[in-house]
């Protein structure tokens, strides 16, 4: 049970080898030892370290296997994740492929890999995932999105499509949500420099995943639904989304 | 949960959803017990409790309010039997003009029986008169099988409900020996201590030819005047001690509410520079030192109360309160907790402090012989947090504890630590409740 301070005492990652969501999870338990953390990942070195990492800081680490594009792994996943310990507090939904843009216009099965992972996997989670914080009365869920689900542009508009997708989806699981004591934070980062952006130039206003996760733990704090990262990011979409069709494409985005 | 009420501590922080239901009959209490799904069934009263106590997300929570019927009241023994929602405001009304009080008066008289008997509260007069518990003659327990025990103080199962929080099964009604006095007033001697040292001496030589002893303290306070305090104590007054204006009708008891807070305070508002004013103010008003002025007890007890709801005063945030209680001879802890505070500039206005006396026989009773400190602190500053862990240390490291029914942010890892009983609890808890169908969000935090 989250406390008055905000103090959680059990995290479950989906997407256990996130970058931002590792650093959230470091940011939320920091100055307190002992909580309880499950990472839902593909089992492999990159699991075992973050555990490992996260161990360092005075956690207590459970590994469940995860696959975003089978139901039945996801499923068992959050059944154990939610079944191996007391109430969890917060959930974050962090698995995503950016995959590569333009095979993924062009080649059906690298399209449809992109909706099942960032869109199909994430709703399922999403309904399981509510129904079991629901149950428990209490609650957040942090959903990582992106501001390029915001408005397609054409270098990555199928992963920008999945993710407009997950948002919208967790936007109104919030509202349905809020008169059952759920929390859902939409997280919506500009360019991470992180594993999943490796190699591609980083944008303007790009940040690391600890900057997120900054504006993640705050926006948590402050109960706010959706949030920006970095923060300027809001009202740069805000003016990106209505520029008009001929001025937006022409930018080199 | 469809259908479900978000709860939330008189703190206003960590809300949880439950089913809430109220039942008149014994027999629909019994159903929803033996009915009780995987997350349990809870018992609540006025939600004075700071924290999570009253809460049992995503399960059933039974709001005892509406069973607040005085049973039978014996005007020779003092003996009365209460329904467990009672509060302790309609006892004082009702019962005032029989010449009976409350035999333990907390800082609210918004507190139900049966609340009282879980927390096992405490008042200014626990160095002469222990806690609620002692005065509970007899208790009726609806117990996890569904049965309705009547407990005394001979049971192991009567001390694990005394000060277990709720956990041990509903509460439903309650035997309590009253005090009797002459008056509905007190006499009250008020002393400014010029520092912490000067107020523990003051206590310490003085408290035991009062009956009622408190000590208010201004946190925010430093260097030479840290921890300098306005003292009161006093006595119920005799009749032969009332102004004669007062002589006609001693018994009234009739406490006005002044005003009702309204939800339009911004978090912040209580900041550094408003509580230091406000202490200041409060130090400088009372007299350096004055004998038997004559106090109303609700003046006297519960000036909080003439404003409802103040707890809305810090805003959405909300608030929590830090009480522990530290034994004899470790002033020093005392000491430096309150420079700990004091550095911080945790802003708290009416930081409380008193002396325990002997503890109680219940198994999770809060108090132990000591002096306890209870503050009430804003939510918001990011230093908080760090603060108040370092403060738990401090506190368990000289064998103090804190108060469950403040607690807010206790980690698991403390509990133990504080309650050196918890295993004798659990023990009875386990018999009474094999399968804890009496459960809160306090009792999974703490992990109980």
């Amino acid at each position: 049970m989250k406390d008055a301070i905000g103090n959680v005492q059990r995290v479950v990652v989906l997407g256990g080898t996130s970058e931002t969501a590792l650093a959230t999870v470091a940011k939320l338990t920091a100055g307190r030892r002992g909580v309880q953390v499950t990472l839902a990942a593909r089992p492999g070195e990159r699991r075992t370290s973050a555990a490992t990492a996260l161990e360092a800081r005075g956690l207590q680490v459970s590994e469940v296997d995860f696959e975003a594009t089978e139901r039945s792994s996801y499923e068992r996943a959050i059944s154990d994740a939610f079944e191996s310990g007391g109430d969890v507090d917060i959930v974050i939904v962090a698995f995503g492929l950016l995959g590569d843009q333009k095979r993924a216009w062009q080649d059906v099965d690298a399209a449809l890999e992109l909706a099942q992972v960032n869109y199909a996997a994430a709703i399922g989670c999403g309904v399981l995932v509510a129904d079991r914080l629901r149950k428990q009365g209490h609650g957040a869920i942090i959903a990582i999105s992106s501001v390029a689900g915001e408005r397609p542009r054409k270098s990555n508009f199928v992963y920008g499509s999945t993710k407009a997708g997950m948002d919208a989806f967790y936007t109104g699981l919030g509202d349905a949500l809020e008169k059952d004591g759920i929390k859902v934070l939409v997280v919506r980062p500009g360019f991470v420099k992180s594993r999943m952006t490796h190699g591609l130039a980083a944008a303007p206003l790009s940040q690391t995943p600890e900057q997120v996760a900054d504006v993640i733990v705050a926006g948590l704090r402050d109960g706010r639904r959706t949030v920006w990262a970095p923060p300027a990011m809001r009202w740069v979409m805000a003016v990106l989304r209505h520029l008009p069709r001929p001025v937006f494409t022409r930018l080199p985005l | 949960m469809d259908g479900g009420r978000a709860l939330r501590g008189w703190g206003r922080t960590s809300p949880s959803v439950a089913m809430v239901h109220s039942a008149s009959d014994d027999a629909e209490l019994v159903r929803l017990v033996t009915d009780a799904g995987p997350r349990g069934v809870l018992a609540r009263g006025l939600g004075r409790s700071y924290g999570d106590a009253a809460q049992n997300g995503g399960g059933v929570v039974v709001d005892m309010t509406t069973r607040h019927r005085v049973l039978s009241v014996d005007n020779q023994t003092g003996l009365v039997e209460v329904e467990a929602g009672a509060s302790l405001d309609q006892l004082m009304r009702e019962l005032l003009p029989l010449g009976l009080f409350v035999p333990v008066s907390p800082g609210t008289r918004q507190v139900t029986v049966g609340g009282a008997v879980a927390a096992d509260i405490h008042g200014k007069n626990h160095h002469v008169d222990g806690s609620f518990g002692r005065h509970v003659v007899s208790m009726d327990l609806l117990c996890a099988d569904g049965t309705i025990r009547t407990l005394t103080p001979e049971s192991e199962l009567f001390w694990a409900t005394v000060g277990g929080m709720g956990l041990t099964g509903l509460v439903l009604r309650v035997t309590l020996r009253m005090k009797k006095v002459q008056s509905a007033y007190c006499l009250v001697d008020t002393e400014r201590c010029a520092n912490l040292d000067d107020l523990l001496e003051r206590m310490t030589e003085g408290d035991h030819r009062y009956t009622y002893s408190v000590a208010w303290i201004d946190c925010l306070a430093r260097g030479s005047s840290l921890g300098r305090s306005v003292l009161t104590r006093g006595w119920s007054a005799t009749l032969d001690q009332l102004p004669p204006t007062l002589r006609d009708h001693p018994l009234d008891f009739r406490p006005k509410q002044l005003a009702v807070a309204p939800p339009i305070f911004p978090s912040g508002l209580l900041n550094r520079a408003t509580v230091a004013a406000f202490n200041e103010a409060w130090y400088r008003r009372a007299p350096r030192e004055r004998h038997g002025e004559v106090q109303s007890i609700a003046a006297f007890f519960h000036p909080l109360d003439a404003v409802a709801r103040w707890n809305r005063v810090y805003g959405p945030k909300g608030f929590l309160q830090y009480q522990f209680v530290v034994p004899f001879g470790t002033e020093d802890t005392l000491r430096r907790c309150i420079q700990m505070l004091s550095d911080a500039g945790q802003a708290s206005f009416l930081a409380v402090l008193k002396r325990f006396g002997p503890p109680s026989d219940g198994h999770l009773s809060f108090p132990t012989p000591g002096w306890t400190l209870a503050l009430d602190i804003p939510l918001g500053a990011p230093v908080l947090g760090g603060l108040l862990d370092r403060l738990d240390e401090e506190v368990m490291a000289a064998g103090g504890r804190e108060y469950l029914a403040k607690d807010s942010r206790l980690p698991a890892s403390a509990i133990a630590r504080m309650y050196p009983r918890l295993d004798e609890w659990r023990e009875v808890k386990k018999a009474a409740d094999p399968h804890g169908v009496f459960e809160s969000d306090l009792a999974r935090r703490l992990g109980l």
